[in-house]
């Protein structure tokens, strides 16, 4: 156990600091989800953060990417964090679906999606969950049905609903799940990736409890795709997915810098509004938390590293971070009193105090989405505790 | 960067639990329960055997010269067993003080004890089976034989903690060191209690395992009803961010860490001793079963050392004064010289 940095190490934090000191936007960008405008400034965004080589630090270069470890990756996150940097437009992309693909695609398909990803060319979206499909996500019904086409290829022909889908509102391809006609629960499922304007896709935004149109229903109405679009070997898609539900609520979706800069804001949020003594231990516990997060992590980086798998600990740390998240949330509208529930502030509030607002109806889903919590502690107790079904 | 253990620190953790498995179950604890002696001579003379007190003395005067790191994961193994014999005050605390105050280690690391009479601590543990104590008189840090005190015993809840009011004079030449010495041994007892508490969270949760598969109620294992499963998943969520804490704090033990493990082990102890009495139904209420030890342990090494509170109000010095952000997770000294070099 060595928790000191090397000076490798430390001279990537600073190039890493020099460049988004050089690069982040001095004002936010307009929010991605309510206007198109705002969907496309992100999108530069990650055009700039690709030009200068850090669209997805640890993927091999050929595919965009920087070939770094996963601690460099945090060290980057904690740099990017720090700079108050944009949030990643194509989260579900580099996060999710690009290790997946790493994992299970074909040569081709690396090349042919990985650096549109990492270039902020293609936008993904996670087209998972159905009207009868939420946690118990082995119910989906949606189908791709197996077809030759006109050049004597294979095709799929996709139809039915998938819903929840974030940021399919404006992005441009999606990666689904789909069965087999007649096929039941974990057997016939295979993930294909469609772009969102291919004919027969029919997209209808939905708004979160405020208003804000963060996701969309997709109705998919015999929708042709090449069979050379689908991830894994047919029939399973049950486990490419799990892989990606494991990077989902294990690592890489949820960097702890994200909450130890929230934490950090929080401290200063008391600094300036605290007098309650019970809201200084929950300050305190908010700070503990963003802090033990952080160690957990790096503790599951180095393992990795070291050639182990991620395992169970996926679901404690789920767990754990969606409630700091939102316990963290509370406790800032908690400070901000009376004024928490103004979406815009007092006349000349800072911005950050509508921010917190925002953060907190975030963070009300944090336990709901990448698999309920319930759902976590099932698995909790019966994967890694071993108690009976 | 490497947040691992290494192999040697992996295998000395499995060996003083495998020890421990075999020397201090149920059976022998209330064995040594009914004969009201303090210490198990036959599971002792075994932990001296292993060179165990003398893990964190000083190579030259005969210790393993380890640290922090491997003391705490020996502290976590005996908080799982539910060890009644102080090693760990005597080991991680105790030896550590006479080390860095340049006292002669022999006796201390060949199975003498030495009990700690810390300021924030009301009273002594294990006092009466020691050979000599630290006290305080003031800021001043004494050694004082057994002979030259008087104990008056205070029974607790826990039947293994034997603790003492102690009555003595100090006398010219008892003292050997001061404030730093105190602060040292604060540190110490505060993180090493709070792997012991870890440890014990950890069986409380394994030992509702093992009972909750056994048990049948409404025809069924009552460990395949979500409810019961629910109260064991989240104690052990509560573990799992405990652990690396810990871990972190014994690497840099001078930093604030130490009162933020202290803080996320109690809280984990208190969680999984609870959510244990529960899924244990009346079982886990009575004088029969085990987990009372590990109830009564996690009551008692959540307050000692620091109450919550007092490790609360470190942590808010800290997080009031200091710099915070993402880029500041390890740029606590990172080894007991870089603290010293920073006092
Ligand atoms: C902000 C947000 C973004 C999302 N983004 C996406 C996305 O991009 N792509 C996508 O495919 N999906 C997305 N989702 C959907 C998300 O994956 C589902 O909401 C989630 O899986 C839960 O399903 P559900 O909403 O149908 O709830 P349900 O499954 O109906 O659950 C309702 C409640 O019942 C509990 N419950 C259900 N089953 C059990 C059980 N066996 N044991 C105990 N409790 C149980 C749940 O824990 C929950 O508390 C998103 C959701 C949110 C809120």
């Amino acid at each position: 156990m060595d928790l000191r940095y090397t000076p490798q190490e430390q001279a990537f934090r600073a190039e890493v600091r020099q460049w988004m000191a050089a690069h982040v936007p001095p004002a936010p960008l307009p929010d991605f989800d309510s206007t198109r405008e705002g969907f496309e400034a992100h999108r530069e965004w990650e055009r700039t953060l690709h030009k200068g080589g850090w669209g997805m630090v640890t993927w091999p270069t050929e595919y965009g990417g920087r070939g770094l470890d996963l601690i460099r990756w945090l060290i980057f996150e904690e740099e990017y964090y720090r700079a108050g940097a944009p949030g990643r437009l194509n989260q579900n992309g580099i996060f999710l679906l690009g290790p997946t693909l790493i994992e299970y695609g074909t040569p081709e398909q690396k090349a042919r999606f990985l650096p549109a990803m990492a270039a902020g060319d293609q936008i993904w979206a996670q087209a998972w969950s159905e009207p009868g499909a939420g946690s118990d996500l082995a119910g989906v019904r949606a189908t791709a049905t197996r077809v030759k086409n006109a050049g004597g290829g294979d095709d799929y022909i996709l139809s039915g609903h998938k819903i929840w889908s974030s940021r399919a509102v404006h992005a441009d391809w999606a990666f689904g799940l789909f069965r087999e006609p007649g096929s039941e629960r974990h057997k016939g499922l295979s993930l294909i990736l469609f772009p969102l304007n291919a004919p027969g896709v029919t997209v209808k935004p939905i708004q979160r409890l405020d208003g804000k149109p963060v996701f969309a229903e997709l109705f998919l109405d015999d929708v042709r795709i090449p069979a050379a679009n689908r991830l894994g070997d047919e029939g399973q898609g049950w486990a490419v997915c799990m892989s990606t539900a494991g990077f989902e609520r294990g690592l890489m979706l949820r960097s702890p810098a994200r909450f130890q800069v929230a934490a950090a804001k929080l401290v200063e949020l008391w600094k300036e509004r605290g007098s309650d003594p019970l809201l200084g231990a929950e300050v305190m516990q908010a700070w503990m938390d963003a802090d033990a997060y952080a160690l957990s992590i790096y503790a599951t980086a180095s393992r990795l590293m070291a050639g182990g798998a991620i395992g169970p600990e996926t679901s404690t740390n789920k767990i754990f971070w969606s409630e700091l998240d939102l316990g963290l949330h509370k406790t800032a509208l908690s400070l901000l009193g009376a004024e928490a529930e103004l979406t815009a502030g007092l006349p000349g509030a800072a911005a950050p105090v509508a921010d917190w607002l925002d953060g907190y109806v975030f963070s009300l889903a944090g336990p709901i989405y990448a698999g309920a919590n319930e759902i976590q502690r099932n698995i909790i107790a019966e994967r890694m505790l071993g108690m009976p079904r | 960067m490497d947040f691992r253990l290494t192999d040697e620190q992996e295998m000395l953790a499995s060996e003083v639990a495998k020890l421990l498995a075999a020397t201090c179950t149920g059976a022998d604890l209330r064995r040594l329960l009914e004969s009201g002696e303090a210490i198990d001579r036959g599971r002792w003379g075994q932990i001296l055997v292993m060179g165990l007190p003398g893990v964190m003395g000083p190579e030259e005067a005969g210790g393993a010269g380890l640290g922090a790191v491997e003391m705490a994961l020996i502290a976590t193994a005996c908080g799982y067993a539910a060890l009644p014999e102080p090693l760990v005050e005597h080991a991680g605390v105790a030896v550590p003080m006479l080390a860095a105050a340049g006292a002669d280690l022999e006796k201390a690391l060949f199975g003498s004890r030495i009990a700690v009479g810390h300021p924030v601590n009301p009273l002594v543990a294990d006092a009466d089976s020691a050979a000599a104590l630290l006290l305080a008189v003031g800021d001043d840090v004494h050694l004082v034989q057994r002979a030259q005190v008087t104990l008056t015993r205070h029974d607790s809840i826990d039947p293994f903690r034997r603790l003492f009011a102690i009555d003595w004079s100090p006398t010219p030449g008892t003292r050997i060191g001061g404030a730093a010495l105190w602060a040292q041994a604060l540190d110490h007892g505060a993180l090493f209690a709070a792997a012991q508490l870890l440890g014990l969270a950890q069986r409380a949760v394994d030992m509702s395992v093992v009972y909750t598969k056994d048990r049948v109620q409404f025809g069924k294992p009552i460990g395949s009803f979500q409810a019961v499963k629910h109260h064991l998943a989240n104690a052990q969520v509560k573990i799992e961010f405990a652990r690396p804490v810990i871990l972190a704090a014994a690497a840099s033990p001078g930093s604030v860490r130490v009162s933020h493990a202290k803080l996320a082990a109690t809280a984990a102890a208190d969680a999984a001793t609870h959510a244990a009495v529960q899924v244990h139904g009346a079982m886990g209420f009575s004088w029969e079963g085990d987990l009372q030890f590990l109830l009564k342990r996690s009551l008692a090494l959540g307050q000692a050392w620091g109450t919550p509170a007092f490790h609360r109000a470190r942590v808010a010095g800290h997080i009031l004064s200091a710099p915070l952000g993402a880029d500041r997770t390890f740029d606590a000294p990172a080894s007991e010289e870089g603290r010293r070099e920073a006092a």
